[in-house]
């Protein structure tokens, strides 16, 4: 049986405020455990909420990004349940009225053509603290400095119908919420993670198949694997004749593979009802204006603007803007590179992002500037050193050794480009070869190989390779 | 000296007739000695008291003294006050000593008042007599055999056994007003918002208001002065000016339109009560306010809504009391169930449990539209009925309670009944108007407190028809018989 496979995502992206949702604490990652964790964080006896307006401006401005509805009127819930990490017993969240509803995004899928995924809602939450089960002795550390750091969960539509779909929409909303500067995006550190709720069905059939909600996705690698692995899982199920229950499970990375946390009959009922702490968030259409105006430029116009300013082609366009560092990153080279776009192009999607993923570097972190590149760029466009010293020249600039113009003059790589001296050295090696000659001349045109190499030997390199290419083919004819 | 009202003394310690250390010194004494009778505070607080008192005297020496400044008070212990234990009433929060303190609080700490303690309550301000309290039922100085009224009964005993010259209580759904009433005294519950609920340990959040429990309209009118405000770290708090309170309290009353709601005088009101009340509106009526029927037509559903609303938004206020953080927490949990099963369960009693449970039920999956949200329909209705009645009317009066203060455990065992007391307060909760009782005479030598409601943030009107009452009859005025 052929099997069509059903896939909507709930996206937590971290909202990167300076304080917390409802209280004044500060949000920094990585503090000691509690001390980021004010008497509202803690939920201490009479403690109130103070709703953050930069998270409901945050939550604002990614509702406009993706055409969505923005809410004039949205109201927060309580969600009820008791866990040691939660410390009031309940976490503020939206369920009846979230401040968005009714978005879009367009990814590029596999066959290459654009697919829309809708977005059902997003809505504005308090993450929880954190449990810490090792380390002390049988019991359980509580760390509360994560407790009201404001989330927003996106919703999609279950319009995904495979894992790569799945992966390029929750790449396209990592983008996003970068470009719009509402979240850091740091995965590593949880400011941006997933749920995936999978099912299948059999190719043709209307309805839904069950569906098991996958936790726990904090990486594009995990969430393609996870959610193939809980495709086969439900389709070997399935065809050994077997239901699929509703249910949660957990993705584990290290075993690759998921596990069943919670059927549905142990779902908390979560007894939501609108917290009557909180005033609904009232939103005038000036606000909703005053937010559209503060909109930066979205992946999808820079895209298009790269291929009609810098003429790229769409794929360039794509790669170099799918984040915004990287694109910023573009921009600041193209500066300092006299607005070379093909090769400073060419040159962020080679040599650049090979060293920033074999190192494991972020881009805002990479040891060559903008203006290093755009450097070194300018003397390859202005043929002092050829694309195959600028390699040399790269590697130099990334331990740190200087400017390409230093390095050029320190290790004298700059270009060979005189004539006399390069026929002076085509001389020699045509004399010290005859039998490749012969052969050249007698139709191997493949030798004409080893007397380019022979040359650039010879130069260390150094020789213009456009001057060899021509001196030789002149001079081989005899 | 005891039966000096706030007012009074302000002048006595202005005028350097007292000092603030004296007049303290004189009712921590008191306390000592008497409150064995009434159990009225918890805890009693005598270093910090001396120590404000202290400051109070210098500043008056100074010579920028408010009014409160050197004025001794007693905290309802639902406030959170720093560094001293805050039970509300609760086995719970026995240990909890608070690391912050409420902005009531701390506004009466701005005006230099004393705190002299904490004042026993009804277990998280649920109950109606005052006998839900982990420490021990409170008694009325009236009648030491009767309830003081609940849930600021330690605070209303205090007063009314003259162990405060005032106090601050909460009031959810009478807690401020049905005490005052029991006990001979003038409460006051303002209208939602105009008071800070930070700090003050929640309740039913939608509900909850603080206000004063005093002698007199017009220590209320000075207490409010102090505790009304916006507060930024609540966001249902109002941002709106605050008025002096003591600015209106004699203007005349003549020409003044009373609102007597039909529903409160038909049935369920004793006999010597409703006797009470109808000498009380005659005082009124020669003052020249003229009397207008009115209906609150809706005002029956009032104790079925709010004993949904009220225990949902509990059952909810009340899950971070779960002895991870702070609090009570059972001795050797096996798993974490078993820490919050037994955690809770030893420590919350019986009417609190009651409420949680009965709030969890209204808000479950499937029947939270048949119960809560219905609920919250009906506090509109409740709402626009005294929307429309305040067209027609200035203030609207009635009964503060149906009876006077009943017997110690006579109504313990029958929680319907006992949530019956409040059938007359509770919908100025639900609609989040200001309300009033005063003093209104005695049956069977037992107080009698007549209500008056008033429309949104007319706190002003409410304690200037107070006021004009209490300079026209002097039952406000009368203290225990055997009071020592």
């Amino acid at each position: 049986m052929e099997w069509e496979v059903v896939i909507g995502l709930e996206i937590h992206a971290q909202l990167a405020t300076k304080s917390k949702i409802f209280s004044g604490a500060s949000t920094a990652y990585g503090a000691e455990p509690n001390t980021q964790a004010c008497t509202v964080d803690l939920g201490l006896p009479g403690v109130l909420p103070v709703v953050n307006k930069e998270a409901v401006a945050m939550g604002a401005k990614f509702g406009l990004a993706v055409g969505a509805q923005v809410a004039k009127r949205s109201i927060f819930d309580r969600k009820n349940y008791f866990y040691p990490d939660s410390p009031k017993g309940y976490q503020i969240s939206q369920l009846y009225h979230p401040i968005v509803e009714h978005g879009k995004i367009d990814i590029e899928s596999e066959n290459g053509k654009t697919k829309t995924i809708g977005i059902t809602r997003a809505h504005l939450e308090e993450d929880a603290g954190k449990s810490l089960h090792e380390d002390f002795d049988g019991m359980t550390g509580i760390d509360l400095n994560r407790a009201g750091t404001p989330l927003i969960e996106i919703v999609s539509e279950p319009d995904m119908r495979s894992a790569k779909e799945a992966v390029a929409y929750m790449r396209k909303i990592h983008s996003l919420v970068q470009y719009l500067e509402i979240c850091d995006g740091n995965m590593q550190e949880g400011s941006f993670r997933c749920d995936a709720n999978v099912s299948v069905r059999p190719v043709g059939q209307k309805e839904f198949g069950t569906r098991a909600e996958v936790k726990n996705i904090n990486s594009f690698r995990f969430v393609e694997k996870a959610i193939n692995h809980e495709i086969e899982r439900q389709i070997e199920i399935i065809e050994d004749g077997g239901k699929i229950v509703q249910e949660t499970r957990l993705y584990d990375a290290d075993k690759d593979e998921t596990r069943s946390m919670r059927s549905k009959e142990d779902e908390n009922d979560y007894r939501y009802f609108p917290d009557p702490d909180l005033l609904p968030i009232e939103i005038d259409d000036d606000y909703i204006q005053a937010i559209k105006d503060s909109l930066p430029e979205l992946p999808h116009e820079k895209k298009q603007r790269f291929i009609d300013e810098y003429k790229l082609n769409s794929i360039d366009a794509d790669v170099l803007t799918a984040q915004k560092a990287v694109s910023d990153f573009f921009e600041a080279t193209l500066k300092a590179a006299d607005n070379n776009a093909k090769l400073a192009a060419n040159w962020m999607q080679g040599e650049v992002m090979s060293a920033l993923n074999k190192n494991a570097i972020e881009i805002n972190n990479c040891p060559i500037s903008p203006e290093l590149l755009g450097g070194m760029i300018l003397r390859i466009a202005d043929n002092t050193i050829s694309g195959k010293i600028a390699k040399t020249v790269f590697e130099a600039m990334w331990n740190g050794e200087g400017s390409a113009d230093e390095i050029i003059e320190q290790k004298g790589l700059k270009q060979v480009t005189d004539t006399g001296l390069i026929e002076k050295v085509i001389d020699e090696i045509i004399a010290n070869n005859q039998g490749q000659v012969e052969q050249y001349r007698s139709g191997k045109e493949k030798v004409f190989g080893f007397f380019v190499g022979q040359t650039m030997k010879a130069t260390q390199g150094k020789a213009n390779p456009q001057q060899v290419n021509e001196i030789l083919k002149a001079k081989l004819k005899g | 000296m005891f039966e000096k009202t706030v007012s009074e003394l302000a002048k006595a310690l202005q005028n350097k007739a007292i000092s603030s250390v004296e007049l303290t010194q004189a009712y921590l004494d008191r306390i000592e000695k008497l409150d064995g009778n009434y159990n009225s505070y918890i805890t009693v607080t005598p270093e910090i008291a001396l120590q404000q008192a202290k400051q109070a005297d210098e500043r008056i020496a100074a010579g920028h003294a408010e009014t409160l400044t050197g004025i001794p008070l007693a905290q309802k212990d639902i406030f959170c006050t720093n560094g001293v234990k805050t039970s509300c009433g609760s086995k719970m929060l026995d240990n909890f000593v608070s690391p912050y303190d409420a902005t009531v609080v701390n506004k009466f700490n701005q005006a230099g008042a004393v705190m002299l303690g904490k004042t026993n309550m009804d277990e998280f301000a649920m109950g109606s007599s005052n006998e839900t309290s982990f420490y021990g039922p409170v008694k009325n100085p009236w009648n030491v055999e009767t309830v003081p009224g609940g849930s600021s009964g330690g605070s209303a005993a205090a007063v009314a056994a003259q162990l405060a010259p005032a106090a601050s209580g909460t009031d959810t759904g009478g807690s401020i007003r049905q005490p005052a009433a029991l006990c001979n005294l003038t409460g006051l519950k303002p209208t939602y918002g105009r008071v800070s609920r930070y700090g003050m340990i929640a309740f039913a959040s939608s509900l909850d208001q603080a206000g004063p429990m005093t002698k007199t309209a017009e220590d209320a009118a000075i207490l409010l002065n102090t505790m009304a405000g916006f507060d930024e770290k609540d966001s249902t708090c109002v941002n709106r000016s605050v008025p002096d309170y003591t600015a209106d309290l004699n203007n005349n009353l003549s020409g003044l339109k009373i609102g007597l709601p039909k529903e409160y005088f038909e049935k369920g009101m004793d006999t010597d009560v409703a006797k009470n009340i109808d000498e009380a509106i005659n005082v009124y009526k020669k003052a020249g306010a003229e009397i207008v029927e009115i209906s609150l037509p809706n005002s029956g559903l009032s104790v079925p809504a709010y004993y949904v609303v009220a225990p949902a938004e509990a059952s909810s206020n009340l899950s971070r009391f779960d002895g991870v953080r702070f609090g009570y927490r059972c001795e050797n949990p096996v798993d974490l169930e078993d820490f919050y099963k037994r955690s809770r369960g030893e420590a919350f009693g019986e009417e609190v449990k009651r409420r949680i449970m009965v709030g969890t039920y209204a808000l479950s999956s499937g029947f939270y539209d048949a119960y809560y949200l219905q609920a919250q329909k009906i506090r509109q209705l409740i709402s626009q009925d005294f929307k429309l009645a305040f067209e027609e009317v200035d203030v609207i009066m009635g009964p503060t309670t149906p009876s006077t203060a009943f017997k110690i455990g006579e109504k313990s065992n029958d929680p319907v009944t006992m949530y019956l007391s409040d059938i007359y307060t509770i919908a100025v909760n639900l609609a989040g108007l200001p309300g009033m009782s005063i003093p209104a005479g005695f049956a069977n030598n037992m107080p009698v407190g007549l209500q008056i409601i008033g429309n949104y943030f007319d706190e002003a009107r409410l304690l200037n028809v107070a006021h004009q009452f209490q300079t026209m009859t002097d039952w406000h005025t009368k203290t225990p018989e055997d009071l020592a």
